[in-house]
């Protein structure tokens, strides 16, 4: 069997990176354990969140699977965030499960270029004569798959071990094997690798819930979809439920913490800050009174209910106490007990922007096995993974992602710049320019980009350019200029005296609406009381009441973007430049930025050492060019 | 300039001095040392050495320090030479270095530069140091001393850390909305600790700046034609830096004239005499450059009718020429002199140090120049911005602004350091 791309995982990463490369014409083979488990989602039945939303919407602008698939199967939709500005609103969904994966499985079969092969992989193939050179994939039944390049999306599969009170097994999730012989043979590859620690709360049993005692958290009345191409909510709206631990709960909690493997030092591997274990809050928040506990249910023919907020690996028996102790859940029956899950990650500072690891030809990793955590994060790596794999195929650029335009490249520069010591999670506060990266312009910014790579459909190519024709022709109305004097008439409460400017740029007011400027132009223009499509309303409202923000970062992406433009020499020798601290080599040294930019964005590198390796880098290529 | 090369310098005071320092820094620190002096001592001990040339010729008895880099002043091998202060003693020892031709002559600053390239020093430090170095006065060096040792790094230090804290509370809000540890009640004193952190920034700002010491402060004289100022001058100087006659639109231009008082510097200023109407273009032009002056003048002396000066802060109602009975006394709050006979002008210069304790920075706190200045105010600029945003989102970017901000005056990357404080505070993750 010949491939271009073998895929191995149908995860989150996994079906990004398969689809995306058979969308930009790659032949492709995405191999998975089994046929049943692609798509599953592991652990929290939702999608999306602060930070996650902006990364779902963004795969859907290069036309990823993962927005398509949380609309075919969102049960709750909550905008979060609501009340503050765009910018860091985050969509996000509850998603029944075996919908979720069912429209996995549609729009793979619906790809074309894309074959599934279920299957153990056993060893990467190397080309004879370059043992860094990829060739193809054995599998552990004996078959050989050729192919030009592999990509590692085994998420927590790699030398994965489950943890629960004095329990050990191995596997990444529970039932399912650990592809330790991969494991192994990555290891011997000199990947530098470490661990991670990540886990999973229990799954209670809906039935025994008394739901009447909680507050209810009904799914919001919004029309906002997930996918740009999904015109509207599809399935009937659950309810989810809020209850908290008490200090009866810590007592039931404290009093396990001795048979807790966390605890114990049975886990090496380093948890997220932001996502920790019940009896990690405890531990160091013990002032705490309680903490929330959202009861989120797994979908519309499920009567297993997520209780978000109690990831745990206690024993089972302190498991159920302290989910007892809590209001409407006295009677609460548990249907699989939490766990937490240790696993090898590979430094992610090993790999290039497009996720390649660096000596290698043809190998890329995405996903958890970079060190994240989250489906959102691990679609975004399969996306750009899949997308670096089929360029250099194909012979094509790969997109230009910076920091300026996506929170894809925000987080690709931040793992292989700066690596990871916790699993990465994203969060709105990592990207410098977020008032420009927002979730509802996700398409402007990176749709025509996606066009380019060949990455997105002719539908929704068609669709998204139709709508820019529209966006543009707003925004032409907004360049009316228009006077104090009229916007008073119209009811606004601006000062007279405030003179005449263009609609857009009375945007920056933030009791101006849109829809009240658009009406006031309305006499003016000859698009007449025409009714604008309200996404692209909402857009451009936003575009202008953050434009002065927008505009003052103009000079800080021009330093930016000249930085970006001085490339580092792959092999320079930062031990040799003299004055550069033993700390500030190693982190070069790791790293290895591609650019002078990139090298600035490590911490720990000053404007001196920066100015030293700019020195030292030009000497580089002097020399180079003399010799 | 390459790091590559060793260089040498004089680093103590022109010669004859009881002993002149020679620095010698860079990989060939060491052998051009043990050329001269033989056997290397053991590093940072001090051991008293016979120096001779190639020839064998002794040239002095010295006493040798070597420091191995990397912890060293400048980052590479230090070598020290302790020489008897004579000018022939200094002159041959250079000679000899030159003469193994493995060293140069240090460029102006160039120990320093090194220093800040190896990350020995940063920016603060380098430039407090650079101050240190052309300290002239007493007060110059006790300032600089103060920046050299990191006292303005650590302030900065304090600043970026209150910020990062703000940052972290903002962006809990921002990202973690929807945690119960991330409450309103973190959000309430946001702005209260905006408007502090901006008090005590925009405090330091206030402060003399910097380069006062180093330029010294100017003191102007002005009057009506004929009122003596250029007379005052030449008293305070002791010379005759302005020309001095009865005709009134004798002095058209401003004379400068750079002075120290109990050690400080001062530039005293003599302007045209003020008079409304001059048939004098080039007078006029001198009346004009008159006015421009008294504004910038940090102190004024007004030889002029008691009250009609124009309004300065730091003005001080001369009575001179109190030898001439003829002219107009003042009231008591006047300084009077004669600076014909002398009387007065101690008692003058003794107000002139006294007011310079108001305008120039204490001298055991720090000052700050230009570039510091000018960055510390956009850290305050966005700060106090923040304090009057409403959108959360705003208060975030001019945070983040601020935080840009220090970090040039450190040279530090911040949002992960933010990422810390906020993980460090809040108990946050479902």
């Amino acid at each position: 069997m010949g491939f271009d791309i073998i895929v191995i995982g149908g995860g989150h990463a996994g079906v990004e990176a398969a689809a995306v490369a058979a969308r930009m014409g790659a032949r492709v083979a995405l191999v998975s354990f089994s046929r049943d488990t692609i798509g599953a989602m592991s652990c929290n039945p939702a999608i999306g969140g602060l930070g996650k939303g902006h990364l779902v919407k963004e795969v859907d602008a290069f036309d990823g699977l993962i927005a398509q698939a949380a609309d075919d199967a969102a049960i709750h939709y909550r905008m979060l965030n609501a009340s503050k500005g765009a910018a860091v609103q985050g969509p996000r969904i509850q998603a029944d499960r075996s919908r979720f994966r069912a429209s996995i499985h549609r729009q793979i079969a619906a790809t074309p270029n894309l074959v599934i092969i279920e299957g153990e992989a056993a060893a990467l193939r190397f080309a004879k004569g370059g043992d860094r050179i990829i060739a193809g994939l054995d599998l552990t039944d004996g078959s050989v798959i050729d192919a030009k390049a592999v990509i590692l999306a085994t998420g927590t599969f790699l030398g994965g071990k489950l943890f629960r009170g004095e329990e050990r097994l191995t596997g990444g999730r529970i039932d399912e094997n650990s592809a330790l012989v991969l494991a192994k043979q990555v290891r011997a590859a000199g990947l530098p690798m470490a661990r991670l620690k990540t886990g999973t709360p229990p799954r209670l049993d809906g039935r025994t819930i008394d739901w009447a005692k909680l507050e209810a958290q009904p799914s919001d009345n919004g029309d906002w979809t997930m996918s740009a191409m999904t015109k509207r909510r599809r399935l009937p709206q659950l309810f989810c439920a809020m209850t908290r631990t008490n200090m009866q709960t810590h007592a039931i909690i404290r009093s396990g913490l001795d048979r807790s493997p966390l605890f114990g030092g049975a886990i090496q591997g380093q948890g997220p800050r932001y996502c920790p274990s019940i009896e990690d809050k405890i531990f160091r928040f013990g002032d705490r009174e309680g903490h929330q506990v959202f009861l989120e249910p797994e979908g519309l023919d499920s009567h297993l209910i997520y209780p978000n907020g109690i990831s745990t690996s206690l024993p089972t028996d302190i498991q159920l106490a302290m989910i007892r102790s809590m209001p409407g859940l006295s009677s609460a029956e548990m249907i699989v007990p939490g766990y937490a899950v240790e696993y090898d990650y590979i430094d992610p500072r090993a790999l290039d922007r497009t996720l390649a690891v660096r000596g290698f030809e043809g190998l890329y990793c995405a996903g958890q096995i970079n060190g994240t955590t989250g489906y959102e994060e691990a679609a975004a790596q399969g996306l750009v993974a899949g997308m670096g794999a089929a360029a250099k195929i194909l012979g094509r650029d790969f997109p230009a992602l910076d920091r300026s335009n996506s929170y894809i490249a925000v987080m690709v520069d931040d793992l292989v710049l700066h690596g990871v010591t916790e699993p990465y999670r994203m969060l709105t506060a990592r990207a410098e320019y977020r008032l420009r990266l927002r979730a509802d312009n996700a398409g402007t910014r990176l749709t025509p980009l996606a066009i380019a790579a060949g990455a997105v459909c002719s539908v929704r190519r068609d669709a998204f350019e139709r709508r820019s024709e529209q966006k543009t022709a707003l925004r032409m109305v907004l360049n009316t200029e228009v006077g104090a004097e009229a916007l008073v008439a119209a009811g606004a409460e601006v000062k007279r005296d405030s003179g005449k400017m263009p609609l857009f740029d009375w945007l920056r007011f933030p009791t101006l609406s849109i829809d009240m400027l658009v009406s006031v132009s309305n006499g003016d223009v000859s698009r007449g009381t025409q009714a604008w499509p309200t996404d692209i309303m909402a857009e451009l409202e936003q575009d202008g009441r953050y434009a002065p923000y927008v505009e003052r970062q103009a000079s800080e992406l021009r330093d930016l973007a000249a930085n970006e433009k001085i490339a580092l020499p792959v092999g320079l020798n930062y031990a040799a430049i003299a004055g550069l601290s033993n700390e500030m080599v190693e982190k070069l040294d790791s790293a290895r930025p591609e650019t002078l930019a990139a090298a600035g964005r490590i911490r720990g590198i000053t404007p001196a050492a920066l100015a030293t390796i700019l020195v030292h880098a030009k000497r580089a290529a002097v020399h180079r060019r003399a010799a | 300039m390459d790091n590559a090369d060793t260089i040498f310098a004089l680093s103590s005071g022109a010669p004859p001095a009881a002993i002149a320092v020679v620095r010698i820094s860079g990989p060939k620190a060491f052998a051009v040392t043990q050329a001269l002096a033989g056997p290397l001592p053991p590093p940072r001990r001090a051991s008293l050495r016979t120096l001779s040339d190639q020839n064998g010729l002794v040239l002095d008895q010295a006493l040798v320090l070597v420091f191995p880099g990397p912890m060293t002043a400048t980052g590479e091998d230090l070598a020290e030479l302790h020489l008897h202060g004579g000018k022939a003693v200094v002159r041959g020892i250079e000679s000899a270095l030159l003469a193994t031709s493995e060293v140069r002559r240090a460029e102006a600053g160039e120990f320093t530069r090194r220093a800040f390239a190896n990350g020995r020093i940063d920016l603060n430090e380098a430039e407090g140091l650079a101050d240190l170095l052309s300290a002239e006065t007493e007060w110059q060096r006790r300032a600089a001393v103060h920046m050299a040792g990191g006292a303005f790094s650590k302030a900065v230090e304090q600043w970026r850390e209150a910020i990062l804290s703000l940052s972290a509370a903002v962006e809990a809000l921002l990202d973690f909305s929807d945690e119960d540890d991330v409450s309103a009640e973190n959000n309430l004193y946001i702005t209260d600790r905006c408007i502090a952190l901006h008090g005590v920034i925009t405090h330091y700002l206030k402060l003399p700046a910097a380069e006062k010491l180093r330029e010294g402060l100017r003191v102007v004289i002005a009057g009506p034609p004929n009122s003596g100022k250029s007379t005052l001058l030449n008293a305070l100087v002791s010379r005759e830096a302005a020309i001095v006659s009865d005709i009134a639109g004798t002095t058209r231009d401003l004379i400068d004239v750079p002075v120290a008082f109990g050690g400080i510097a001062f530039v005293l200023t003599d302007t045209a005499g003020l008079r409304g109407v001059t048939e004098d273009v080039i007078e006029g032009i001198g009346i004009q450059r008159a006015e421009a002056a008294i504004e910038q003048a940090d102190i004024l002396l007004w030889l002029g009718a008691e009250g009609c000066s124009p309004l300065h802060p730091h003005m001080f109602e001369i009575a001179a020429k109190s030898d001439d009975f003829t002219s107009a006394s003042k009231s008591a709050a006047a300084i009077t002199l004669s600076a014909k006979t002398g009387f007065g002008i101690s008692d003058l210069i003794l107000h002139l140090t006294d007011a310079a304790q108001v305008l120039l920075p204490p001298p055991d706190s720090f000052a700050i120049n230009a570039r510091q200045r000018a960055l510390l105010f956009d850290t305050a600029q966005s700060i106090s911005q923040a304090s009057v945003a409403a959108d959360p989102l705003v208060v975030a970017e001019e945070l983040r602004q601020a935080r840009l901000a220090l970090d040039v005056l450190t040279g530090r990357a911040s949002t992960e350091d933010m990422l810390d404080t906020l993980f460090g505070r809040f108990c946050i993750g479902k």
